[in-house]
């Protein structure tokens, strides 16, 4: 079913073939007719793989999953932009109404040394679950804990570490970054764990291990370029990477002292 | 085949203490011999692997995204429910096991869901424990709502982000496992078979999204934790992955399926607009707290929303329903709203649609009190549809949303083939023919935190360490069986996309598999599916080759599961000649248009056992027994 009287679009898409890690790749120019406005931008990529498809071509292949804006796996950079030029908004919940008749869209994958693309706008994010497993949680076993309320957290410091822990894991920080730095990642999760009780007696030595993990990983280092934040869907702010370099200082100094 | 739920004898509150007492353990130091497959790290699938793992079990886990982070429990808004009775409001374990059993309408084992509550308070502690920054009073205790209807707070939640945010502690801890080395993570990985040897599971066929390879694994014990199978539908709330896949393997290898047709179809979610639409995102319960749900009385009246006068509006949930009004459970609310659209009062491009209306509360609360308990939910709305919905109110229309069926298992998670473990969505067993909201977490984390590290052991210390090895000839019998389904898939090379058959398979089911079932329609829908079966395997067309990521080709794969799959579904809502929770039978309602329940022929699980391709699968009963609760009628007047 069409609904009546709403608007449609044609655009030209430019967008990045490759067909694996090895292969060099290149913009392919497709262009798309009849796109409905309050398609999505990912609906938008579904009808053109339609189309290839019937024309027995290869699809675009690119990652989703929820389609709703929180399990990360979306992610393309758009006219230059991580996650193309709504703010706060992944990729999957941008709207076709963003755009306009005529334009002509550039679609590509995360660029960063520590994500190898894997085909079109696929790219390997796995480097960001190794940071995660080097210390981005707290050591407790199944079944030990006390009463969950034998722990008072006052209220904003659990709205704080709820604000660092939105971070969904998409890595339009790292793409964005000039540096291709995971800083804005890393920050998210120490700062979430280190502003509660439970996080506090692992948080030096989780700092270092998941920022020594992410330089061995290829990731740059932050030199405040503020991209990270721009791009950020989950409006992480920078306030974590401060607070991730205070972490990291103590944990410096603790280190010394032994 | 005599199903046997294995519940322990005694009083209902003992059964899971006698269990733990009674039941073989595993010597410590043997733990670390025994290798154990979950496939899944939702919820269910990652706590079952972090916790076996600390066991000090050798696990390996998989998973279809690229990071078990992304696992579709990441999508969860509303919450948890535990029977903590923090806001000392009259909770407890014994009326959270009575509140489901009853919101289940009877149909899931009482002992199966009394454990459920009695464990729903440590999973709180635990989750707190990892870190999950779960909303607080000023004091810093624990926040609670009352969710879905229920008349106690136990609903603990984390902003609009409660599944993300329990899934992200599963995550740590499984990430911890892994980092430790005694995980082996494989993402990227889509189950294609399961393995058995001497009638037992041994392993599992996974494709390599990514290289096309079948790979073969072996273990001691496999644990089933791939969620529901809502996208039958085409078109739901879930994550474009979800899939029946997994439990229909396991079904096909001879696992039996329970209630394939108690599905629900949550009332709030933004209504289909758009040929290309590809899915119906929720908008959380909790808005029917303060949105008022109405139609035109008249179904001419083309007004705008706001200049349709009171007088001529049709409050239709508070009318019919005085006392709970807009709270009314999930099948109520959904089934009335469908009912109004077929009566051509709906409203929105397509007449699917009713009104969210949230003006009255702005008057009574002002914006800001609304903004601050709704905003997130009213900014994505409006990115989506373009609508403002503190101007002008919500469309919403019901959509698929959960699976309460799915394999059948025992007291001890256990399918019926032995060493294959199911656990989460992807089982049947804890919330009968309705899922109260918050329920599915509590589920999902009871199962791989709580259930499974203590369930599994028996079967492992009674069977040994096993000598298959994925060299064995069932394992390369069943890769290469894999590998002609995709060579035939990519051979047909005919005219319809993957998505167009399954949009087909979508209309069907919605149109006679959904919000209510009568004889006629399910009938015609079992012919219809068989011949779309037809259809699909005449005419698909898969581009692309098998030595590659190929998105078609999963897809198709997927699609052929559900065809088949659809058929149990249809066959099961017509073998169950009553109506009860989420399946409504149009024979069988009260004059109020209430389901009506048969309990004297239908207090049973229905159970389906696979008998060839094409073929009726063979129907079992596990009879239901009621020893602590009385059975009522539910009623909401
Ligand atoms: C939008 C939405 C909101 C919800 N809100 C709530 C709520 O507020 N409260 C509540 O209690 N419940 C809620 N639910 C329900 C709840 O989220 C789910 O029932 C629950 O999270 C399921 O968890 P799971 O671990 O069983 O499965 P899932 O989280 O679905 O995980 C399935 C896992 O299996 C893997 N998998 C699947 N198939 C295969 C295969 N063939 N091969 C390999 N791996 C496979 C996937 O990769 C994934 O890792 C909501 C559901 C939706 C859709
Ligand atoms: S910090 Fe923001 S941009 Fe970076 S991974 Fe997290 S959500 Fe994505
Ligand atoms: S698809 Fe999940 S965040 Fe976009």
């Amino acid at each position: 079913m069409t609904t009546t009287g709403e608007h449609t679009i044609n655009i030209t898409l430019k967008v990045w073939r490759q067909k694996g890690p090895q292969d060099k790749g290149r913009f392919e120019t497709i262009p798309v007719q009849n796109v409905e406005t309050h398609e999505s931008f990912l609906e938008m990529l579904d009808q053109v793989n339609e189309k290839l498809t019937h024309e027995g071509k290869d699809p675009i292949a690119f990652d989703n999953d929820c389609r709703e804006g929180i399990c990360g796996m979306c992610g393309c950079v758009v006219d230059g932009i991580a996650h193309g030029p709504q703010k706060a908004m992944t990729l999957c919940q941008l709207h076709m109404r963003k755009f306009n008749d005529g334009d002509v869209i550039a679609i590509e994958p995360w660029r960063a040394r520590a994500f190898k693309v894997i085909k079109d706008l696929m790219v390997d994010r796995s480097p960001l679950d190794k940071i995660i497993q080097a210390g981005g949680y707290v050591s407790v076993n199944t079944g030990s804990p006390q009463d969950a309320n034998a722990l008072p957290v006052p209220m904003e410091v659990a709205e704080k570490a709820m604000d660092a822990a939105a971070c969904i894991g998409c890595g339009a920080c790292v793409a964005a970054c000039p540096n291709a730095s995971a800083m804005l990642f890393v920050s998210a999760k120490v700062s979430q764990l280190a502003l509660l009780p439970q996080g506090q007696p692992e948080a030096a030595q989780r700092a270092i291990a998941m920022v020594n993990t992410m330089d061995d990983l290829l990731f740059g280092n932050c030199s405040n370029h503020r991209v990270c934040e721009a791009v950020c869907p989950k409006e992480i702010s920078i306030v974590n990477i401060a607070r991730l370099n205070r972490e990291f200082m103590k944990a410096g100094f603790a280190s010394e002292a032994v | 085949m005599q199903l046997d739920g294995k519940t322990p004898s005694g009083p209902l509150q003992n059964k899971w203490d006698k269990y733990r007492f009674e039941t073989k353990l595993v010597n410590p130091a043997n733990k670390r011999k025994y290798s154990i497959i979950v496939v899944g790290t939702g919820l269910a699938g990652a706590s079952a692997s972090a916790s076996l793992a600390e066991l000090g079990y050798d696990v390996k886990a998989f998973c279809i995204q690229d990071s078990p982070r992304r696992a579709h429990s990441i999508a969860a808004q509303g919450g948890i429910n535990a029977a903590k009775n923090y806001p000392n409001d009259g909770d407890s374990i014994w009326r959270l096991f009575y509140d489901t059993v009853k919101g289940g309408d009877f149909r899931a084992r009482e002992a199966n869901v009394y454990r459920l509550a009695q464990v729903s308070n440590n999973i709180i502690d635990q989750c707190v424990a990892q870190g999950v920054p779960f909303a607080r009073e000023y004091g810093g205790m624990l926040a609670n709502r009352s969710f879905g209807g229920a008349q106690v707070s136990r609903t603990f939640y984390a902003r609009g982000q409660t599944g993300q945010q329990l899934l992200l502690g599963a995550y740590g801890a499984l990430s911890r496992q892994i980092g430790a080395g005694k995980v082996q993570m494989f993402t990227r990985r889509e189950l294609v078979d399961i393995v058995i040897v001497q009638d037992k599971a041994r392993g599992i066929i996974v494709r390599n999204l990514i290289t096309g390879e079948m790979e073969r694994y072996a273990a001691d014990a496999v644990v089933l934790a791939t969620g529901g199978y809502g996208t039958v539908f085409y078109l739901s709330t879930n994550a474009d992955s979800c899939n029946v896949g997994a439990a229909f393997k396991a079904y096909k290898k001879g696992a039996l399926f329970a209630n394939p047709c108690f599905t629900q179809i949550h009332p709030t979610c933004i209504p289909h607009t758009s040929d290309y639409q590809a899915k119906l995102t929720l908008m959380s319960e909790s808005l029917r707290n303060d949105g008022r749900v109405w139609v035109p009385k008249d179904p001419t009246d083309s007004r705008r929303p706001n200049q349709i006068p009171e007088e001529d509006r049709s409050y239709f949930l508070e009318e019919k329903y005085p006392s709970f009004g807009n709270l009314v459970p999930r099948d109520v609310a959904s089934r009335n709203a469908k009912e109004q659209c077929d009566a051509g009062r709906g409203v929105g491009p397509t007449g699917y649609a009713v009104y969210l209306d949230f003006a009255d509360a702005i008057k009574r609360d002002g914006q800001d009190v609304i903004r601050r308990k709704y905003g997130n939910l009213f900014d994505m709305y409006q990115n989506i549809t373009d609508d403002n919905p503190y101007e002008t109110p919500m469309m919403i229309y019901p959509a698929s949303h959960y699976t309460m069926g799915g394999l059948w298992v025992d007291y001890e998670l256990q399918t019926t083939i032995p060493g294959l473990f199911s656990l989460g969505e992807s089982n049947f067993s804890d919330h009968g023919a309705n899922r109260l909201g918050a329920s599915a977490l509590m589920q999902g984390l009871a199962d791989g935190y709580f259930v499974i590290p203590y369930t599994i052991g028996p079967y492992l210390a009674t069977n040994g360490v096993s000598e298959v090895t994925a060299d064995h000839q069932a394992f390369h019998d069943a890769a290469q069986k894999a590998t002609e389904q995709d060579q035939k898939l990519l051979a047909i090379n005919g005219n319809q996309t993957v998505r167009e058959i399954h949009v087909k398979l979508g209309k069907i089911m919605v149109e006679n598999v959904g919000m209510a079932r009568n004889a006629a329609g399910l009938k015609q829908a079992i012919e219809e599916i068989k011949s779309l079966r037809e259809e699909f395997w005449q005419d698909v067309k898969v581009p692309g080759t098998a030595s590659d990521y190929n998105l078609s080709l999963q897809k198709a794969g997927r699609l052929a599961d559900f065809l088949e799959f659809a058929e149990v579904m249809a066959l099961d809502a017509l073998e169950r000649d009553e109506s009860c929770g989420c399946h409504l039978r149009e024979e069988h309602q009260t004059e109020e248009n209430e389901a009506k329940r048969d309990d004297d022929n239908y207090c049973h699980v229905a159970a389906w056992e696979y008998d060839g391709y094409g073929n009726t699968p063979k129907f079992h009963k596990e009879p239901l027994v009621f020893e602590n609760v009385e059975l009522t009628q539910r009623s909401y007047k």
